[in-house]
């Protein structure tokens, strides 16, 4: 069964309708069971679970600890092109912006990934506006080969692509895709991706179906938070997650909780995401889906980063610019949004040991790929 | 929205309690026993019916138009004789559903996952609607869900050993992943066996041997009716199996504010 069609089985109103109708008395019945259906992570969704947050911390510490252990995983973002087609509202590289607009020679790849190695991060997540006549094939693949250098694995966040060239891609050594659908709401989500391929939800909605289909080892998945009622989004990201761990099995999904952050354009966010609304969603799904990666980037200011370790979050991003170039240059001009937790990865690391964690730079191997070594 | 229903292959089943056809002191009592259970789906070793002849002791006692004739192919010891026997079965004009045995050692009648997985392969491809017996192994059964088994049927414990479900561990791993139906098959002994087996989150169970060499096998298909029916009605009414402990502090959550 496709992801497509499990979505028609649930309505969004009538979703969200459950969702907020739910009692204090559903929560402790879900919260008790040993084994989560969709239906009690709706539950934990909901506003009458607010009032369990502690008590769901402590059961999600306990699986995230059981599972992962007092590790986090550590990657940083590499900005390759601020160029964008699209032009989705919230977003900073929305083509009717006036930004400076570039794509980075294999020079300027070839000083960042240097700079950004020589900070010990192992893991690195190319980024990119939809910008294929620049980010091509080609390019990816070139940019493959540098990364590979310095680099054990490397994942990429940009356009979607097809099987057949998420399949070259993986062959030329890029193990991991990220790919948010923003909302789960069909006319939410024509409303913000007015033009250019991206206004396409199912073709972007089966994404990671292609990217599972191809072989990539890890699948990142997500909505952006603040564009829609988050309880009811967070209810449809869990059930994409659980639909990809099932059906692609020997790909690792994990799930990121972006929140709308100031970028250019100016865009104001419908709904305010709070911290306690954030946690609450990170928490609901370690305790419905008890592997699952989660995923907290430097989107999230020092503080809040800081405090919920050992909540359920597996992988961080750390000393992380967002503009192309923006390591090896000091301007923050063309950013995607603006950063929160501007730590450099050596403190960010050593806070992380401070608190008894082990921040893990590398756990993937280029030589898993056969003719790469 | 949430949906609880039992679907293999597109077909809706209400009942969760498929029976086996061996071990029978007689005929009649096996088609009494299947009333009495409420089965929708029954399945037939072929090495033991007369497919061709409406007249068989087994098969005309097996009212078609009201149960799933699921034939198995229980004796087969390679995938090439398993292969045979659902052919001939579907050319004597059976349904094409075949539940896959392939076992051979004959006396745990445990399954090859070798050639359970190369026979799967040619009876999906072959048009077959292919329910699996596996040993309860989690990566096998992604596997066969992956070349296109409708179910998967991990056992619970050794063929007609009445044991219970020894496999809990992977039975759990396999429910918890699985796109397909589960079926507990073998090794079911008891109703309480069968009622965990669905209160685990098994879609359904297998039964054969605890009912059929019951003392009193009709009595004994009831019991199994009730069992699956009650453990069905307790996953619907959400069970809670932990106490949740009152909490003052928030060591955790205190850093949020409202």
């Amino acid at each position: 069964m496709s992801f497509i069609s499990l979505l028609k089985e649930y309505n969004w109103d009538d979703i969200k309708k459950y969702i907020y109708s739910r009692t204090y008395r559903d929560v402790e019945f879900a919260l008790s069971n040993s084994r989560l259906t969709a239906q009690d992570f709706a539950i934990l969704l909901s506003p009458a679970a607010e009032k369990y947050l502690e008590h769901m911390a402590k059961i999600s510490k306990e699986i995230t600890l059981r599972r992962f252990g007092k590790t986090i995983q550590i990657y940083a973002p590499l900005y390759l092109s601020n160029k964008c087609v699209n032009s989705c509202l919230y977003c900073g590289f929305n083509a009717k912006n006036k930004i400076p607009r570039k794509t980075i020679s294999f020079a300027t790849i070839e000083k960042e990934a240097d700079l950004i190695s020589n900070e010990g991060i192992r893991h690195i997540l190319l980024v990119s506006g939809e910008a294929p006549k620049d980010v091509n094939m080609e390019y990816l693949k070139k940019t493959a080969d540098i990364c590979k250098k310095y680099f054990s694995s490397i994942s990429i966040e940009i356009q979607p692509l097809s099987e057949s060239e998420y399949s070259e891609l993986y062959k030329n050594g890029i193990d991991g895709l990220t790919i948010y659908q923003e909302t789960y709401n069909r006319e939410t989500y024509k409303k913000v991706h007015l033009a250019g391929k991206k206004s396409d939800f199912d073709w972007r909605l089966e994404t990671p179906d292609r990217g599972g289909k191809a072989g990539f080892r890890n699948i990142g998945v997500g909505a952006l938070m603040g564009l829609e009622d988050f309880r009811t989004e967070e209810f449809f990201v869990g059930l994409h997650a659980q639909y990809l761990m099932k059906t692609y099995w020997k790909t690792h999904i994990k799930v990121s909780f972006p929140r709308i952050r100031n970028a250019e354009g100016g865009y104001k966010p419908d709904h305010i995401i709070t911290d306690k609304n954030l946690v609450q969603s990170m928490l609901a799904l370690r305790i419905f889906l008890n592997d699952v990666g989660l995923v907290i980037s430097t989107r999230e200011p020092k503080d809040f980063r800081d405090n919920i370790l050992g909540l359920g979050v597996t992988q961080m991003s750390a000393g992380s610019k967002t503009n192309p170039g923006g390591y090896s240059e000091d301007n923050k001009e063309g950013e995607q949004f603006s950063m929160e937790d501007t730590r450099s990865v050596e403190e960010f690391v050593s806070m992380l040991r401070s608190k008894g964690y082990d921040p893990v730079f590398k756990d993937f191997d280029q030589n898993f790929f056969s003719g790469v070594a | 929205m949430f949906k609880n229903e039992l679907v293999i292959a597109g077909r809706r089943f209400k009942s969760r309690l498929m029976l086996g056809t061996g071990k029978f002191p007689s005929s009649t009592v096996m088609a009494d026993a299947l009333a009495a259970s409420g089965s929708e789906i029954v399945t037939v070793a072929l090495r033991r019916v007369d497919v061709k002849n409406a007249n068989d002791d087994i098969l005309s006692h097996i009212d078609s138009s009201r149960y799933l004739l699921l034939p198995n192919t229980s004796g087969a010891r390679d995938a090439e004789e398993a292969v045979r026997l659902a052919r001939l079965a579907r050319a004597a004009g059976c349904e094409p559903w075949v539940k896959l045995e392939v076992t051979p050692d004959p006396y745990y009648l445990l399954p090859d996952p070798i050639e359970t997985f190369k026979a799967a392969q040619i009876l999906v491809k072959d048009g077959f609607n292919v329910l699996p017996y596996i040993n309860a192994d989690p990566v096998l059964a992604k596997r066969l869900e992956e070349i296109g088994c409708v179910t998967v049927m991990p056992l619970g414990a050794p063929i007609g050993s009445n044991r219970g479900i020894k496999t809990a561990e992977n039975i759990r791993i396999i429910i918890e992943q699985s796109n397909v139906p589960v079926v507990v098959d073998a090794g079911i002994g008891a109703p309480s066996h069968a009622a965990l087996a669905i209160e685990m989150g098994a879609d359904a169970v297998l039964v054969n041997t605890a009912i059929a060499t019951a003392n009193d096998p009709v009595e004994m298909a009831i019991a199994f009716k009730f069992a699956v029916e009650s453990a069905c009605h307790a996953v619907n009414a959400g069970m809670a199996t932990m106490k949740l402990k009152a909490d003052a502090s928030s060591p955790l959550t205190g850093f949020l504010r409202d």
